[in-house]
């Protein structure tokens, strides 16, 4: 249903001509994320400047029924920012604003637009910075990092968003402004706060949060070491962990990464490699050097054919470039990719690569895999090439069968992109109905018309019948409660 | 010791919904003094419901029922060069994962290494309509569906009964080494820490009690000595002793009269204006305080030093901890999502 002239004309009166966007061709920009193969043009998008126009903004939203979708930068990789028919969009952009740096507390107060490595940037004078990099960090909100529950690079060692955000502040679609947490490492009653991170625009806006900032390690070292064998390098992962170490960051790439990122920023990277590993330890420069030992002596165990270290900032920056861009390398190669997600108990790295490359073959789609091998979490791209009729949606069905595949070995069908609405069906193969029915109350206990983001994160059991989708856990008959037709 | 009673717990849960009977979950009974009396109501007993279920040194993760004492379970991890990085106080031998995360504990490690429910990767629960649910799972990143694992940790029980759950765990430091500083004012230990925390050193404690800070270094040994040469102060050659004491209550601090309140504020934040002792953990982030004064002044004074208190032990006073309205509100229905009976005993308020 369009939206009424009637409520377009509240929301101009609510935040001003400037700050509503209803004109087709700026509304474009607004279609999708990260994700654009998924697109829906949204009729209006509010951008308010100021927390109150938030919830003043909810408050109409919720009088009128109007659905919700939030969006912070737009970077996300899972349509989770893509409009629904009859909603308005609410992108946070124009809140971009730190409020306060507080060095002895080690926090950063921020409005949700501002950019994540802006914290980075600005806490950088302290010696301190803010952890979770997402590789969009340059461009990616930090509202969005909290509605992701945002990864990154170095998450081995220093955790995601939630372990990194001490307090928000939640605007819910009642129009009222909850505190979460707390300036402190906790707050009394139930742990909201860790509920609301990851929870992708469905519970409430995030119109501010204080953050942790870390002091900056003092030294840092990245072990680039070339395997024979993809089955090896897996191993390898598996044994620097079990060895007590606790690296960085732990990054793998495989033969078809290391020849597309080569040739495109000339990283100096092995080319007959199988399989490369980056391993980057950090700490006092005695720490730096009492693990490198140890890791160099583990990696060699492990069948490295060749190990090289980098100690200066020019040197790592090297090692880091072909990881750093080994997306926008594989645009070069392939028309299109498709980037998955998921997330595996290490052990199953090599049984999981080798199934990948077992599909990649019956798909008759290129795969190339990078991704952070430390904690398990995959990012196969599915080359594939727009042009050709059918060909996303065969690069679609493989991308569920490897998601799939993670689910059958123990792991998740995203580690760090969320649900959005790009992997709805495949939350119907990861839960029962039991857990879908049981987040559905909880979403209503803040959003009981679902207004907030709908048809994301979270399906109905409507939607998994719909879908063909069912999760078959112990023989036992999936979502038994719903008819079949 | 194994032995998985899941069946037995979930059809005492289902009896107890279809005679509307009220139960208080128990583990080892450890924690009574906080959670408060229960006098009355049916018990539902956890402690025989043990085991660890998978554990693989290499993934970094344990899966562990509900009722495994906790030392059964650090002393796995010890025999692999292992731990739990939130150094969970036991308040009693009995002291089970179970209650453990159900109360939120975390020792002296929680501001350098994360608390109890940072190391939440999934759990399995039985809700108050006696459904056995699985959210999370055993891998480190996991984004799909809500984070109800981590929403359990803390909540007493009131959400629903924890069956299982997977823990991310740490290698243990090679070499942990204390250095006590000389004695100095509140004011000036708080400022310290502070700096301390701020600068690189490989930090895993950092508290002021009997008016001296002292900080724990862990790491390779030559990086410790390292840090421990630069940052000044005296090695603490009872320095594991005294964190021991600090996690578990048993400095001389714990032992004077009056109740005891746990705050949490800004580490840096000047102390609240409150007669009493203080001893400060987390780097001034957890303060303890031992005091007569009433729950209406502690709120008052923490409420004015945005702090906020909660009463750890001492008299079952109702006033034990204030959550503003609105979350309250909000609190009870997330309560009414999981338990819509109200079977489970509420947090208290």
């Amino acid at each position: 249903m369009p939206l009424s002239a009637a409520f377009t004309r509240q929301c101009l009166d609510l935040l001003g001509a400037a700050n509503i966007v209803t004109e087709p061709e700026r509304l474009r920009v607004y279609e999708c994320d990260g994700l654009s193969a998924y697109r829906t043009l949204p009729e209006l998008v509010a951008l308010p400047e100021t927390a109150e126009q938030v919830l003043a903004l909810m408050r109409l939203c919720r009088e009128q029924r109007v659905p919700v979708v939030p969006r912070g930068a737009g970077t996300g990789l899972a349509a989770g920012a893509m409009p629904v028919a009859g909603g308005i969009v609410v992108g946070l952009s124009k809140m971009n604003r730190i409020l306060a740096l507080d060095p002895l507390n080690r926090t950063a107060t921020v409005q949700p637009g501002v950019r994540n490595l802006a914290i980075s940037e600005a806490a950088k004078a302290h010696g301190l910075f803010y952890a979770p990099d997402p590789s969009s960090q340059i461009a990616c909100s930090i509202g969005g990092n909290i509605a992701e529950n945002a990864g990154g690079v170095h998450c081995l060692k220093y955790g995601l968003t939630v372990h990194n955000v001490l307090q928000i502040k939640l605007a819910t679609i009642d129009g009222e402004l909850l505190t979460l947490g707390g300036p402190g490492l906790d707050a009394p009653g139930y742990d909201l706060l860790a509920l609301a991170i990851g929870s992708e625009g469905l519970l409430g806006i995030v119109v501010e949060a204080t953050v942790r900032l870390l002091p900056l390690p003092p030294a840092t070292r990245v072990l680039l070491s070339a395997f024979p064998s993809v089955e090896q390098a897996g191993a390898a992962v598996a044994a620097v962990i079990s060895s007590g170490l606790l690296p960085a960051g732990l990054e793998l790439m495989d033969n078809p990464a290391i020849r597309a990122t080569e040739a495109f920023v000339h990283a100096g990277y092995p080319l007959d490699a199988a399989a490369l590993l980056l391993c980057e330890l950090d700490g006092l420069p005695e720490q730096v050097a009492a693990d490198s030992e140890r890791a160099i002596a583990v990696l060699t165990a492990a069948g490295a054919s060749e190990i090289r270290s980098a100690d200066d900032e020019a040197q790592r920056k090297r090692f880091w470039a072909g990881r750093k861009a080994a997306f926008p390398a594989v645009g070069r190669i392939a028309s299109d990719y498709y980037c998955m997600d998921g997330t595996i108990p290490r052990k199953h790295l090599a049984e999981v690569l080798r199934r990948i490359s077992e599909m990649s073959a019956e798909f008759g789609l290129a795969v190339v895999n990078v991704f952070h091998a430390g904690d398990g979490n995959l990012h196969p791209l599915i080359l594939y090439d727009n042009g050709v009729d059918g060909e996303f949606a065969k690069a679609e069905a493989f991308g569920g069968k490897i998601l799939e595949l993670c689910v059958a070995v123990g792991g998740t069908i995203t580690g760090e992109h969320g649900v959005g609405s790009e992997k709805i069906p495949y939350m119907c193969v990861q839960f029962g109905s039991g857990e879908l029915q049981q987040f559905q109350r909880l979403k209503r206990a803040f959003d009981p018309y679902a207004l907030l983001n709908p048809g994301k994160a979270v399906p109905t059991l409507h939607r998994c019948a719909e879908l063909g989708r069912m999760h078959v856990h112990r023989g036992e008959l999936p979502h038994p409660d719903l008819e079949r037709f | 010791m194994a032995a998985d009673r899941s069946a037995e717990l979930r059809e005492h849960i289902e009896r107890a919904a279809a005679t509307n009977t009220p139960l208080r979950i128990v583990g080892g009974n450890s924690k009574a003094f906080y959670t408060g009396p229960g006098a009355g109501v049916e018990l539902l007993e956890v402690a025989e419901h043990t085991g660890i279920v998978g554990y693989e040194p290499s993934e970094l993760v344990v899966t562990v029922r509900a009722g495994t004492r906790l030392a059964e379970l650090e002393a796995a991890l010890a025999g692999h060069g292992q731990m739990l990085g939130f150094e969970p106080p036991y308040f009693g031998a009995d002291a089970t994962i179970g209650g453990t995360l159900a109360c939120g504990f975390s020792g002296p490690r929680r501001p350098f290494a994360g608390s109890a429910r940072d190391f939440v990767l999934g759990c399995k629960i039985v809700n108050g309509l006696g459904e056995e649910l699985n959210f999370g799972g055993q891998v480190i990143k996991n984004v799909a569906g809500f984070d109800v694992s981590r929403l359990m940790v803390g909540a007493l029980g009131s959400l629903g009964l924890l069956l299982q759950c997977s823990l991310r765990v740490l290698p243990r430091p090679e070499t942990e080494t204390t250095v006590a500083f000389a004695p100095s004012e509140a004011a000036a230990a708080i400022e310290f820490m502070n700096r301390l925390a701020g600068r690189p050193w490989p930090l895993s404690a950092l508290a002021y009690a009997g008016g001296r800070v002292r900080a724990r270094l862990s790491g390779a040994s030559a990086a410790v000595s390292a840090a421990a040469t630069k940052i000044g102060g005296d090695i603490d050659a009872g320095g594991d002793a005294f964190w021991q004491d600090l996690r578990e209550q048993r400095l001389p601090f714990f032992q004077q009269p009056g109740n005891l309140w746990r705050i949490a504020m800004a580490p840096a934040a000047p102390q609240p204006e409150l007669a009493g002792d203080w001893l400060l953990d987390w780097g001034g982030a957890q303060r303890w305080l031992k005091t007569r004064e009433s729950a209406e002044s502690v709120h008052r004074a923490c409420a004015a030093a945005g702090a906020q208190a909660r009463l750890f032990r001492g008299e079952a006073a109702p006033d034990r901890q204030r959550i503003a309205p609105e979350l309250a509100a909000l609190q009870r229905r997330v309560r009414q999502a999981f338990d819509p009976l109200g079977l489970f005993v509420p947090l208290p308020d």
